[in-house]
């Protein structure tokens, strides 16, 4: 299959919002004007704090595939300490990008030897807007933000029109400047 | 035209919204889907002008539907797996009671073992039941599918309760962009229901009656050709709806690429539409192969069936469902239709029981089975079986 669809996974734990963000996404790719989008849970039973994945894909025309993805173009690490535990490099190939929410910088991590890397600080980010859930940092919006870097298929007013539809009023305004925060801070390995 | 993305859960529970059913009646609990939570939704802003009755099982929930439906009004429920099977007398008369009920059903796996993932053995158990049963490949095809479900269910000719199919978490939980026409738009396509008849307190009439043998084959007959109008009309809507709206999911059966094909694999659900993306690439490789979605379970389109078939090397059935004991459900419904009728050769695969994932390499690796040769007509093949865990 030729990959003129983007397909994009998210890694994140129960309850961190892995399956909104995989929704936001694709909300925001329809207003970019892509008429094939989709999003969709890792069709699983999900338990709060288990690792969780979500999947988005993209393209100009009516997405007809149904089935799980399994070669990503870009993969999204809400929570770094999943990869102590789980795989995230895979299906990934050469020229995948892995976006990871972490202090640390694109070179700390090994596989940024094979893989595009990118690494930006959602956690930090949402704190720094009082992003919480009782009390747990929200960065499914934040991270929203790194996107555009990698894809031309989405924009950042695409991003911010996303969560201020979904967030209205205050709580939208401090999503969409947290992700424009992350959109600003991205670093990527060369 | 209003373009919205949402799950076909959420859909679904806005193409009802747009309905503007009288009443809901629903269970709940678990293996409830989000379809009548979000209705209720509806219902509790004032978005939908219905009584919404919470009942106590699966089986209620359809005792409650038949019996406001017999009030002449507009009805709903939803199910899925199990809250299907729990209802299964009261699907019974439904039918035979003739009346329009249109009910979403998410197509989930029967246990044990205990699996909440998608397959069609639920839908396929209630195959002889006299209800129509629509299955869809997508998010638009549901909205467009419930609406046109109630126009085909309440028409005078057919009278019969419709069955809409979508596969669970594959659709269910999948969001995607769907077009949404006004309710001034909905409003006239589907006009409010005009009953042929209905139950009046202030007219008491006896319904339900025993009928004994010297009327009831004749009852049995009427519903079948009432099955019969059926099949004439629904592809009539689709393209009353092509008309007006500009979309289209095909008639009883989708065509997808049968022009010059030699080969066609007929499937139905969310199968056929990842079939296209194997199709696509087969006929890029320079494999003449097509697909035929079957959208219409009930009344079979057995005509089509033989349209599809003439001139082909051969046709593959692919069913995500099985009669234990016997094969896949739409595989032997195709041989049936063949039989007398036509010398193609017809394969017969099993996949994605219980969910398991079918992707669009896995179709092209079926199909070329028959293109190679090396399909077998005799038995069902099940793919992607683990032979090793299999007890024999």
């Amino acid at each position: 299959m030729s990959k003129e669809t983007l397909e994009i996974r998210f890694h994140g734990r129960g309850g961190q919002g892995a399956v909104t963000a995989a929704n936001l996404l694709a909300a925001a790719a329809l207003k970019a004007g892509n008429r094939g989008v989709q999003a969709f849970p890792h069709f699983g039973a999900e338990r709060r704090g288990a690792p969780v994945k979500a999947f988005a894909r993209i393209s100009d025309s009516e997405v007809n595939l149904r089935s799980q993805i399994y070669d990503p173009n870009i993969i999204v690490v809400l929570d770094a300490g999943l990869m102590d535990i789980i795989d995230i490099t895979e299906g990934a190939k050469k020229e995948t990008v892995i976006i990871i929410n972490t202090p640390a910088k694109p070179q700390d991590f090994e596989f940024s030897k094979t893989y595009r890397v990118a690494t930006v600080d959602a956690t930090g980010i949402a704190i720094k807007y009082n992003l919480l859930l009782s009390g747990i940092p929200i960065i499914n919006t934040p991270i929203l933000g790194a996107l555009p870097h990698f894809t031309e298929r989405v924009g950042m007013e695409h991003i911010i029109g996303a969560i201020k539809e979904r967030f209205r009023g205050e709580a939208g305004e401090a999503n969409a400047n947290a992700a424009n925060d992350t959109y600003k801070a991205t670093e990527v390995n060369s | 035209m209003e373009t919205i993305i949402n799950t076909a859960n959420g859909i679904a529970a806005k193409a009802v919204q747009m309905a503007r059913p009288k009443v809901v009646a629903a269970y709940p609990i678990t293996p409830q889907t989000v379809v009548v939570e979000a209705i209720a939704k509806h219902v509790e802003t004032g978005e939908l002008d219905a009584e919404f009755i919470c009942v106590e099982s699966e089986h209620s929930a359809m005792a409650a539907t038949i019996a406001a439906s017999a009030t002449g009004v507009r009805t709903f429920t939803a199910t899925s797996s199990h809250g299907l099977l729990l209802m299964h007398e009261m699907v019974h008369w439904a039918a035979l009671a003739r009346l329009p009920v249109v009910m979403v059903n998410v197509n989930r796996t029967v246990g044990p073992g205990w699996n909440i993932w998608a397959d069609n053995n639920d839908s396929m158990s209630q195959r002889d039941t006299g209800w129509m049963q629509v299955h869809c490949a997508s998010n638009q095809e549901v909205f467009d599918s419930i609406i046109q479900a109630y126009k085909l269910a309440e028409d005078g000719r057919v009278q019969l309760p419709i069955m809409v199919n979508y596969d669970g978490f594959i659709l269910s939980h999948t969001s995607m962009p769907v077009d949404i026409p006004s309710q001034a738009e909905i409003d006239a396509f589907l006009p409010e229901r005009v009953p042929c008849w209905s139950i009046d307190p202030k007219n008491p009439v006896s319904h339900g009656n025993l009928v004994p043998p010297e009327y009831y084959m004749e009852h049995r007959a009427s519903m079948q050709n009432a099955h019969m109008a059926a099949k004439e009309l629904f592809p009539k809507l689709a393209n009353e709806w092509k008309e007006k709206f500009g979309i289209y999911h095909g008639g009883l059966i989708e065509d997808y690429k049968l022009d010059g094909a030699e080969y066609v694999i007929v499937t139905l659900g969310t199968l056929g539409a990842e079939a296209k993306v194997s199709v696509d690439e087969l006929r890029k490789a320079g494999h003449k192969v097509g697909l035929a979605r079957i959208r219409m379970f009930r009344p079979f389109p057995a005509e089509e069936i033989l349209r599809i078939a003439k001139g082909r090397k051969s046709l593959v059935v692919i069913d995500r469902n099985i009669s234990p004991g016997y094969e896949g459900v739409t595989f032997t419904e195709t041989k049936s239709v063949l039989y007398g009728n036509s010398n193609v050769p017809v394969y017969g695969y099993i996949a994605g029981l219980g969910g398991r994932d079918v992707t669009y390499k896995h179709i092209i690796d079926i199909a070329m089975e028959a293109v190679n040769g090396k399909a077998s007509p005799d038995v069902t093949k099940w793919w992607g079986l683990k032979e090793n865990e299999v007890i024999s």
